[in-house]
């Protein structure tokens, strides 16, 4: 197959960005769109041009790397699934496609299409935790957890952080990911203890990352790799107004 | 020169010597520890707990990885489950069972009292993870599920859906949150570990790059700690992601540590079967697939090209379950393998090149319907519908072996410690557990084994007695690694030739996953060991390498590990030459029984192969072998039967 490409060229930060036309010839219908710029790379470096810088690892949908914007949809297309699991077998032959980074405010550029989303991390290092010392732990069996609830923990839990949400979401806003933590914490008796406060932490956090707010447009949920419902945001709100409550009432 | 081949495994019977090493190590007292640095390379599973333990204990740590955030590393991608000796099923596991098990699933090639020590906190690893909270499936009245796993008879393995790496990962990760938030932890994403310091014989300290800048740092610590995963991507194609490389480990190989039976790689036998040159990696389909699912091929070679609904019962060959009656389709994975590319050489092999089996649902899901089907594997069927376009709820997947896993990796005795005094080595990056072939879920159980419930008892062993002796950076140590860090650099980026980083990996993992993977014999390996000394030389005359060091340049963080791939592919094969038995994942076709199962020679080879490097000036010579051998107290060695 072949296909026209427009993909988004930034050496730096501080450097103004644009777009530039590549052609991708003799792909695969079975390659990955991540495969297709390697074959692409690979011409480009030996014509003696720099390669896209683009990100990724494990390249079959769960370490979260890759964060391509593609033809104005995170991770491209074929819903739910990483940029890493959308094969060339998805578009037309001979199709344009245009290739961006994941855009947000809080996901500075950090070269083409890879942007810097340590705002995640930050956010889960002010709460998203169970403060658990290793050794201190009681018999795995000794707290039964209702099925319902381990599976609903589950659901939460099954977030990448990739920040498809925020890329997706008008705002900006990384509510997605936050409720999927304080949710699967939420649901378990061993995230009980720091319920409360975790909540709290996380969610300023977020606000002090940039991430804006929600305003149900739902997109995040729709380009959600792992399929992360929205409901989860509703639990989130309600955990958050529960929490100032609590913390009004000194409780 | 290299420090003892000495075990220090402590005397007594099998299941005292843990705890009387942990009742006889030293210790570090609570206010001494802030003064320690410990440096941990590697933030997956071993890595990760290792930081976040030795963080709460009061260590100050540095913690690199090459990845952008350590929820990253590819700990993340394991599917089925860990194992532990809970017996909650009552269905007769014991420490003991877990422990045998995989001695024996390992070809009884790893050390004992290791092997135990696992099975026996492998318990705490299950009570730790759910602590963190850790979602584990669970039965209808609350308490936590099981299911098997290849080479074992009991139910032992626990599991988060198709997702236990994940979240035993993120679990770590978040205990790691924590202590970066206590200020005990310091993270360096993105930061590439390039070389290994030694001061006056100890690991003092590592010479870094950092992938965004190009920036080369040095760090001192009073210990390292390496968990840098497996070298599986070696063989350019594997189930392991991208970036994971050999280069920490191999650099500390050739400062000097012992690197242990690099031939022990794991070949998955669930794997999606290649479609094509493009292909930049192998997907896995979870080992717990065949719970439920049947592997078969047609037995004639004329039914191959049929679709597999249209061949009747009675013209198909499930071998697994004919081969091996007691175990079946949970054979251990060695077994499973071979066996596959054992019918695919007969020409029965089914898909595109004839490089694939049947692994059929049909029956399972008649007899528990398509939910609970659902239920266990929907993830991995979704996977699967994703790479292939193929609805595996009414057509049979087609896997194939690949790459997955690599047993060898340095030497370490029983505190983890290289030879290299200070210098530790945990999870993959280490050789001590899994002998010549892992059994499934026993890697995430040795990860987080080693960093949280091992490395925390036995790292105080060295750094007692070091308080005080940290080095600086500007010693001259230091100055002298960055420097040929630095050369290497220019270097590799001065080339300037004809042929691309791909072609060169691509055409070296051709040449191991022939010459050097699921069969191997003398003669191949000697082919092997004559090219790759070629296409190293190739690399360093005609590769291409765009950009320059001072930037973001993916495709020179590439080039160092591909370099070092070259050099490390040699020392694989040497080993796989010089282990002139079959055991395990190492299969040399010169010793097979003969129903074609390995044989062992263990009057010979009972021995753990120590290679220490040996060349100067940027020349690489006939490493130098040291060899350990094993002492089998408790278990007897048996011919190992799955039939």
């Amino acid at each position: 197959m072949n296909f026209k490409l427009k993909i988004w060229r930034q050496q730096n930060r501080e450097t103004r960005g644009k777009f530039v036309d590549y052609e991708a010839t003799d792909i695969s219908p079975a390659a990955s769109i991540l495969e297709m710029l390697d074959i692409v790379n690979e011409r480009l470096a030996l014509k003696g041009e720099e390669p896209i810088a683009f990100d990724s690892d494990c390249r079959e949908g769960i370490c979260g790397t890759c964060s391509l914007t593609i033809n104005g949809e995170a991770h491209g297309p074929d819903h739910p699934g990483a940029a890493c699991e959308l094969y060339m077998r998805q578009f037309r032959d001979g199709e344009k496609i245009t290739i961006q980074p994941f855009r947000a405010r809080s996901f500075p550029i950090i070269k083409d299409l890879v942007v810097d989303r340590s705002g995640l991390d930050r956010i889960v290092q002010a709460g998203g935790f169970v403060s658990a010392r290793a050794g201190s732990a009681p018999e795995a069996n000794s707290i039964p957890v209702p099925k319902h609830d381990s599976d609903v923990a589950m659901e939460a839990a099954a977030c990448i952080g990739c920040g498809a949400c925020a890329a997706a979401c008008p705002n900006a806003s990384a509510m997605l990911f936050t409720a999927a933590k304080v949710s699967h914490l939420a649901f378990l008796p061993q995230g009980h203890p720091e319920r409360t406060s975790r909540v709290l932490k996380m969610v300023n956090a977020m606000d002090a990352e940039g991430f804006g707010n929600c305003t149900n447009t739902y997109e995040c949920e729709a380009v959600c790799p792992a399929e992360i419902s929205a409901s989860f945001i509703a639990k989130l709100n309600r955990e958050y107004t529960r929490a100032v409550l609590l913390s009004r009432a000194g409780e | 020169m290299i420090g003892s081949l000495e075990s220090k495994v402590p005397s007594g019977v099998i299941d005292q010597k843990w705890k009387s090493h942990r009742d006889h190590s030293r210790l570090v007292n609570p206010n001494n520890r802030r003064k320690f640095d410990v440096i941990v390379v590697g933030s997956g599973l071993a890595g990760g707990s290792a930081a976040a333990t030795l963080g709460e204990l009061g260590y100050r740590v540095k913690c690199f990885c090459y990845q952008d955030s350590p929820r990253r590393a590819h700990s993340i991608a394991a599917q089925g489950g860990i194992n532990a000796a809970k017996n909650y099923q009552n269905d007769g596991d014991s420490i003991y069972r877990l422990f045998y098990d995989t001695i024996k699933g390992g070809d009884f090639r790893s050390r004992e009292a290791n092997v135990y020590r696992l099975a026996e906190v492998s318990n705490l690893i299950i009570d730790q993870c759910v602590e963190q909270g850790v979602p584990f499936a669970r039965e209808y009245g609350g308490l936590l599920a099981n299911r098997s796993f290849g080479g074992a008879q009991v139910s032992r393995t626990f599991y988060a859906r198709g997702q236990t790496g994940q979240q035993l990962l993120l679990g770590c990760y978040q205990a790691l949150c924590r202590q970066m938030t206590a200020g005990t932890v310091q993270m360096y994403p993105q930061t590439e570990m390039l070389d290994l310091v030694l001061v006056n014989g100890h690991a003092k300290g590592i010479i870094t790059r950092c992938l965004r800048t190009g920036k080369i740092e040095r760090f001192a610590g009073d210990a390292v700690v390496l968990a840098t995963g497996g070298y599986g991507n070696v063989f350019y194609l594997s189930t392991n992601a991208r970036g994971c490389n050999v280069t920490a480990t191999y650099r500390a190989y050739k400062r000097g540590a012992l690197f242990a039976n690099p031939c022990f790689t794991q070949i998955h036998p669930t794997c999606i079967p290649q479609s094509g040159d493009y292909q930049s990696k192998l997907t896995l389909m979870s080992e717990s697939l065949r719970n439920d699912g049947r592997v078969w091929v047609p037995k004639r070679k004329e039914d191959c090209p049929k679709s597999p609904n249209e061949i009747s019962e009675s013209d198909r060959d499930y071998y697994l379950e004919r081969k091996y009656p007691s175990f079946g389709n949970l054979a251990p994975r060695d077994i499973s393998s071979r066996a596959a590319k054992e019918v695919c050489d007969e020409g029965r092999g089914v898909g595109p090149g004839g490089r694939g089996v049947y692994l059929d649902f049909s029956d399972a899901i008649k007899r528990l319907g398509e939910d609970v089907i659902s239920e266990r594997y929907g993830n991995l069927f979704e996977i699967y519908h994703k790479i292939t376009g193929e609805d595996a709820y009414h057509v049979p997947m087609r896997i194939y072996p690949a790459v997955h896993y690599t047993m060898g990796g340095l030497w370490v005795d029983y505190n983890l410690m290289s030879n290299i005094p200070g210098l530790h080595v945990i999870g993959e990056a280490n050789f001590s557990d899994h002998g010549a072939n892992r059994l499934g879920a026993s890697a995430l159980m040795q990860g987080l084994a080693d960093g949280y419930f091992v490395l925390p008892y036995t790292l105080p062993n060295y750094l007692a007695g070091q308080m005080g002796k940290r080095p600086s950076t500007e010693a001259s140590e230091f100055a002298q690694a960055e420097s040929e860090v630095r050369a290497r650099v220019t270097k590799l980026l001065s080339v300037n030739g004809n042929r691309s980083l791909d072609s060169i990996h691509r055409e070296l993992g051709f040449l191991l996953w022939n010459q050097c993977g699921m069969a191997r014999n003398a003669a191949g390996l000697k082919d092997a060991l004559s090219k790759i000394p070629k296409l190293r030389e190739e690399f360093w005359r005609n590769v291409k390498v765009p950009g320059t060091n001072e930037d973001f340049n993916q495709s020179l963080e590439r080039a160092g590990r591909i370099a070092d791939f070259l050099e490390f592919a040699e020392l694989m094969c040497l080993d796989a030459l010089e282990r002139d038995e079959s055991c395990g994942g190492h299969f040399r076709e010169e010793h097979q029984t003969p129903d074609g199962e390995a044989l062992r020679d263990d009057e010979r080879f009972a021995a753990v192969f120590a290679w220490e490097f040996q060349g100067a000036n940027g020349t690489v010579n006939r490493p130098k072998l040291h060899r350990e051998p094993l002492h089998f107290e408790t278990v007897h060695l048996t011919q190992r039967s799955y039939k």
